[in-house]
């Protein structure tokens, strides 16, 4: 088996037909691994947000095959994909799409309910959810109560809930202010650290820079990357503290 | 930047010798701009020599301490006081290049841009990298909190390239102004390989 989260194979997105069609992405290759986190850049237009939706089992590709956990989506029927979904893929938007009617703890038990977890059991995953991204003692609090940063933070919540190991952002920080964008990123950076591969859509340099790896899409083809080096010898010269 | 203001500077918080000097420097701004222990020398003799330190004596141990005089201290104040204004824009290679290359034939423009932008993000993601590591310290000491700042300040100015080049690309796109016509041989050599800032 293989510890790779995400995996697309010659993935390519055309939408219409004949003269009229349009290839959204064309060829993508792309390995995301466990404890990974994968930012992807490009101009609007250029394919990012397609390759988020495919990712997520949203929409099928038009060729090409897609992994989640090892497990083909093109081979799962219509329940089988809604149930991959909710059991191992997490979603953050820019506009946190939370339930305004429910408390962040009902809103981040909400899937781990609708896959059959007796209430109980799924509110106290919630709150393990909402301690790991630091705003447990927002837990009862309904979504007019609490500021966009924590709204976003209340949606990663939910993105991660029951174990979830792969979380796609498209444009997570879109809707709030710099303090609140940069405290997202950590979290994000937190939840790879801690074993998820994360799939952050942004078009903010800064926010990618918090990323693993940087992927650049233009015109719906992956032409370059960014990947850090960990030259341990500019590790030992970071502060001892 | 100006060594002989920054080393007066230091020198009002308190006397030292030069490699002190040197070392608080660095301690001070993240080893960022590392100084030469000459440059450092012959900077305290023109400070001497223009009246703004004096010797004083030596530390016990053979080091000559210097120690900032009254109009040392004048000097100081106005240099904090004064804005730092760039009278010309400062030489930027890389916006001279780009220029040149988007007006000269054989350039591949948007492979140029493109690799100073992956050039540009590795240098973003190494900044953002020891940024984390510096605030998980959660100090108030001053050499911390500076070092946090120039972080901060490397953060910004990658930033801001990219943010640049990404103009330009838009730009390009817009106008269609020869672009790729044809594969250059002399496209993709990024300007600003950034060492990795040590401290």
């Amino acid at each position: 088996m293989s510890d790779q989260v995400l995996q697309l194979r010659k993935v390519c997105m055309t939408y219409g037909n004949g003269a009229n069609s349009v290839g959204a992405l064309r060829d993508i290759n792309l390995d995301v691994s466990a404890g990974e986190f994968v930012a992807v850049m490009g101009p609007s237009g250029s394919g990012k947000s397609s390759l988020l939706t495919l990712a997520g089992g949203l929409e099928k590709a038009t060729s090409g095959d897609i992994y989640v956990e090892n497990t083909p989506l093109g081979a799962l029927n219509i329940n089988e994909l809604a149930r991959l979904r909710r059991r191992a893929i997490g979603y953050v938007f820019q506009d946190f799409n939370l339930v305004p009617s429910l408390t962040a703890v009902e809103n981040v038990a909400l899937p781990r309910e609708l896959d059959g977890v007796p209430s109980r059991k799924a509110r106290r995953q919630a709150m393990d959810a909402l301690r790991s991204v630091g705003i447990d003692e927002l837990a009862d609090r309904f979504m007019d109560q609490i500021s966009g940063g924590q709204r976003q933070r209340v949606a990663i919540a939910r993105a991660i809930v029951g174990q979830r190991r792969l979380i796609l952002a498209d444009e997570p920080t879109g809707a709030l202010d710099t303090a609140s964008g940069d405290g997202i990123m950590e979290v994000l950076r937190h939840r790879a650290d801690a074993g998820c591969a994360v799939v952050l859509v942004t078009h903010e340099a800064r926010h990618a820079g918090w990323a693993d790896r940087v992927l650049f899409l233009k015109d719906g083809r992956i032409v370059d990357q960014a990947a850090q080096s960990y030259d341990p010898t500019d590790l030992l010269e970071l502060p001892a503290n | 930047m100006s060594i002989r203001h920054s080393l007066l500077a230091l020198l009002h918080d308190q006397p030292m010798y030069g490699y002190q000097l040197r070392s608080e420097f660095e301690e001070r701004t993240g080893s960022t701009w590392p100084l030469n222990i000459g440059q450092v020398y012959t900077t305290l003799d023109r400070l001497e020599r223009d009246g703004l330190a004096i010797k004083d004596g030596d530390d016990g141990e053979g080091h000559v301490v210097y120690r900032i005089t009254a109009s040392g201290k004048a000097e100081v104040s106005q240099w904090f006081a004064a804005p730092v204004v760039a009278t010309n824009p400062p030489r930027n290679e890389l916006a001279i290049k780009l220029s040149l290359a988007m007006t000269l034939d054989n350039v591949d423009v948007e492979m140029l841009l493109q690799a100073q932008r992956t050039a540009s993000m590795r240098n973003l993601q190494t900044y953002t990298r020891q940024r984390r590591e510096a605030a998980k310290s959660d100090s108030n000491d001053s050499q911390d909190v500076a070092w946090i700042l120039v972080l901060d300040s490397l953060v910004f100015g990658a930033e801001a390239e990219i943010r640049w080049l990404d103009h330009c690309e838009g730009w390009l796109r817009k106008h269609r102004f020869r672009t790729s016509k044809s594969p250059a041989s002399h496209a993709a050599e990024p300007t600003n390989a950034t060492k990795e800032p040590t401290r």
